[in-house]
């Protein structure tokens, strides 16, 4: 027993360095489990907290950009009010009920954390569970799909953003139909790959990526971006498709989160499809 | 050695700060990102002893990974490289080893040895940061290539650093 303990006392350095690099390594490994504690993430309090202060005064800087997008998306959104069609006095009227109509929310949020040079980039929102935010929900800004909602608190949400190595998107080309999914490689933030296209699919440069709708995350049809390059390799069965993303995420600053308000009922039935 | 705790409480929380908030948004092509943080460790006294240096290591690498979403990668490398530190040390120690009353930095040693021995830790930080992110060796290369780039950076801005707190440690 004394020389046990003669051993410890001698090697305390490098059995501690063990110890504590044990600890960290299972923190790594077991990341996804820790991630659903959200403590240790940007969503927690105290480091929300000062993203959020930070951002307040960097936002200052961006004011031009931000007030350009939001000037443009209310025009879009103008577009597309009733008063901007023509009415038809000859049919019915369309009624918006909004219990049994509406299926998927918006609700906008501003980000105050976000990164585009690791493997997994995250980013932070400035709203969480108070404001109706859960996990599993769609991000989307007026250009494009962003990523879904991963961890919640409070006030704070964390993002996980397309550029990220553990996100896959469902996604389709718009002018065939084709789907397939949606990878980013972990290299440069304005592309990312486009797999499973069989190779009997036309694809021509510039067609427009959209998200697949099948997902129950994003509604069908939001833009992702358009078709950069085809590669097709000897003897593959399924092209690699590059992608230019239509989101700059180096200036992302608001952001809305989808809300499908039917999203349990779609899981619980595809569920018991599946145990069947 | 008390007298020396506001100032590592002063270099923890700026450069964690700085870390966070300003390195973390630096990118250049992709393959460049600095990680001045690990500053803090390398310029501990030389009296600091082995387990608080593991402990300092872990805590340090731990706020970084809280602000950047990724539990346990950054204090795996910084307890690696707080592992290194006495025995890079000991590896370059002058002649008339290491005089009491001083700390491992360049005003104290010199630039070419602070550079070698700074070198050794950035290199073996960044090292084990950049393959337990991939966790894999089929992106051997381009780890290697960021491994060095980063580092080069990394060691580009410790010696901003230190030139800048250069000034006050001779008026001492």
């Amino acid at each position: 027993m004394r020389d046990f303990i003669r051993f410890i006392i001698k090697y305390h350095f490098a059995i501690l360095f063990f110890i504590i690099e044990a600890v960290s390594l299972l923190l790594v490994v077991n990341y996804n489990a820790y991630q659903r504690s959200s403590f240790l993430s940007s969503s927690s309090s105290v480091s929300g907290g000062i993203f959020k202060r930070y951002n307040a005064g960097a936002e200052y800087l961006m004011l031009r950009e931000i007030n350009e997008d939001l000037a443009r998306e209310n025009a879009y959104l103008r577009s597309r009010m009733p008063e901007s069609f023509r009415a038809s006095r000859d049919y019915f009227n369309l009624v918006n009920d909004s219990t049994s109509m509406q299926e998927y929310i918006y609700r906008s949020a501003r980000v105050i954390n976000n990164s585009t040079n690791r493997r997994f980039n995250y980013i932070t929102l400035n709203k969480g569970r108070l404001n109706g935010i859960e996990p599993e929900m769609g991000v989307i800004s007026n250009k494009g799909a962003v990523g879904i909602v991963k961890n919640v608190s409070d006030n704070y949400s964390t993002v996980i953003s397309i550029i990220n190595t553990r996100l896959k998107i469902s996604a389709k080309l718009k002018e065939s139909g084709f789907f397939g999914s949606l990878e980013w490689d972990g290299t440069a933030y304005q592309h990312v790959y486009l797999l499973d296209i069989p190779r009997h699919a036309h694809v021509n440069v510039g067609d427009l990526v959209v998200t697949s709708g099948y997902s129950s995350v994003f509604p069908e049809g939001i833009l992702l971006g358009n078709v950069e390059n085809v590669e097709l390799e000897k003897g593959a069965s399924f092209y690699r498709i590059r992608v230019k993303l239509s989101v700059d995420f180096k200036s992302l600053a608001f952001v809305e989160v989808i809300g499908h308000t039917s999203r349990d009922e779609q899981l619980t039935l595809e569920k018991e499809t599946e145990d069947d | 050695m008390i007298s020396y705790l506001p100032r590592y409480i002063f270099n923890f929380v700026f450069f964690t700060l700085i870390q966070v908030l300003v390195l973390n948004n630096i990118q250049l092509s992709g393959y460049v990102n600095p990680y001045l943080y690990i500053l803090f460790i390398i310029t501990l006294p030389f009296e600091t002893p082995g387990w608080l240096l593991l402990l300092l290591g872990f805590s340090s690498g731990m706020v970084v990974d809280i602000f950047s979403n990724t539990p346990g990668m950054h204090a795996s490398a910084t307890v690696f490289m707080a592992f290194l530190r006495p025995y890079v040390l000991r590896l370059f120690a002058p002649r008339e080893e290491y005089q009491p009353g001083t700390i491992p930095t360049m005003g104290y040693y010199g630039v070419s040895w602070f550079l070698r021995y700074s070198i050794i830790l950035v290199l073996g930080h960044h090292t084990f940061l950049f393959f337990i992110e991939v966790f894999s060796l089929t992106h051997f290369f381009s780890t290697v290539l960021r491994v060095i780039s980063s580092s080069a950076l990394t060691i580009l801005l410790i010696l901003v650093a230190q030139l800048f707190s250069q000034g006050k440690k001779q008026g001492r």
